[in-house]
């Protein structure tokens, strides 16, 4: 419960936060990626906002624990070709995961088409992970790391 | 873009930083929307906390309606937005996050692997915008 609650303040201080930032506007959201036309650096600062807080949090937990945090796996044919599909639908609506769900509630027509399908190539996407012969017999019950 | 914009935009990652801090520090999890959104499909265990850090997300959004005016559409094609859900959807379970995941939780920690997966869907977020601007200009909206 403890757990369930502190969740749920994070997702709001998160969803906030986008909120505050003006990332919730997908018209701005895909400014940043139009770099030949009105490029808005706003993802940019928020971006650098957020890194110096959580960068710093972690900065103090990876000196206390002297060595690096989280996997430190190789970079992928799979890792770069993902990023690069991933890249391809933020430029043509103007979504990333985090706006879209804040959007749910304000722009409710294009916001739940968008999850709706994202969740539908989440599952996709995890099934073609899960028949990769490279990972393990438990292949199925874990999941890619969040990074 | 005026200062006060970008003001408001380094605000607003900060208040994302420590909502990643505090999901790290007391849920133990990285706050990475895509990853979270599989964990709440498909990790029994991880479920009820992913479901509630979304809940969150959408919650903020209901109250920031009331707040911010503008959500304008960067297009209202149906078959498009559907399209772009879907190869978010593929592509961030491939690539193992999003902007937030990669872009500020994994840059936060210095990961090399989240450093590829930003500027790789910087670069091809950026040239799908040069296309879609280029050929398919009705798409844009307002």
């Amino acid at each position: 419960m403890k757990a369930a609650l502190s969740a749920f303040g994070c997702g709001s201080l998160f969803g906030v936060g986008l909120l505050v930032s003006g990332m919730t506007d997908p018209n701005r959201l895909r400014a940043f990626l139009d770099f030949t036309g009105n490029w808005d650096p706003s993802l940019a600062g928020v971006m650098a906002g957020a890194i110096v807080v959580h960068g710093t949090a972690l900065w103090i937990e990876r000196r206390r624990v002297g060595a690096p945090l989280g996997p430190q796996a190789a970079i992928d044919a799979r890792l770069v070709g993902g990023a690069a599909i991933f890249g391809v639908g933020w430029g043509l609506a103007g979504f990333c995961p985090g706006p879209a769900i804040v959007n749910l509630g304000r722009a409710p027509a294009r916001a739940w088409v968008f999850v709706a399908a994202m969740v539908v190539g989440a599952l996709i996407g995890e099934a073609m992970g899960a028949r990769r012969p490279s990972r393990d017999a438990n292949a199925s019950t874990t999941r890619a790391p969040a990074c | 873009m005026g200062v006060p914009e970008l003001e408001r935009a380094i605000a607003g990652g900060g208040l994302i930083g420590a909502a990643a801090t505090i999901y790290w520090r007391v849920n133990g999890r990285v706050a990475g929307v895509s990853g979270i959104v599989s964990a709440a499909l498909s990790s029994k265990s991880e479920r009820a906390t992913a479901v509630s850090f979304l809940a969150g997300l959408a919650v903020a959004g209901l109250a920031g309606a009331a707040l911010t005016t503008s959500v304008a559409p960067a297009t209202d094609r149906a078959p498009l937005l559907a399209l772009a859900g879907l190869l978010v959807g593929v592509g961030t379970r491939l690539g193992g996050g999003c902007t937030s995941g990669h872009g500020v939780c994994g840059l936060s920690r210095l990961s090399r692997r989240s450093l590829a997966a930003t500027l790789t869907f910087i670069l091809t977020g950026a040239l799908t915008v040069l296309v879609v601007s280029r050929w398919l200009p009705a798409s844009r909206g307002s």
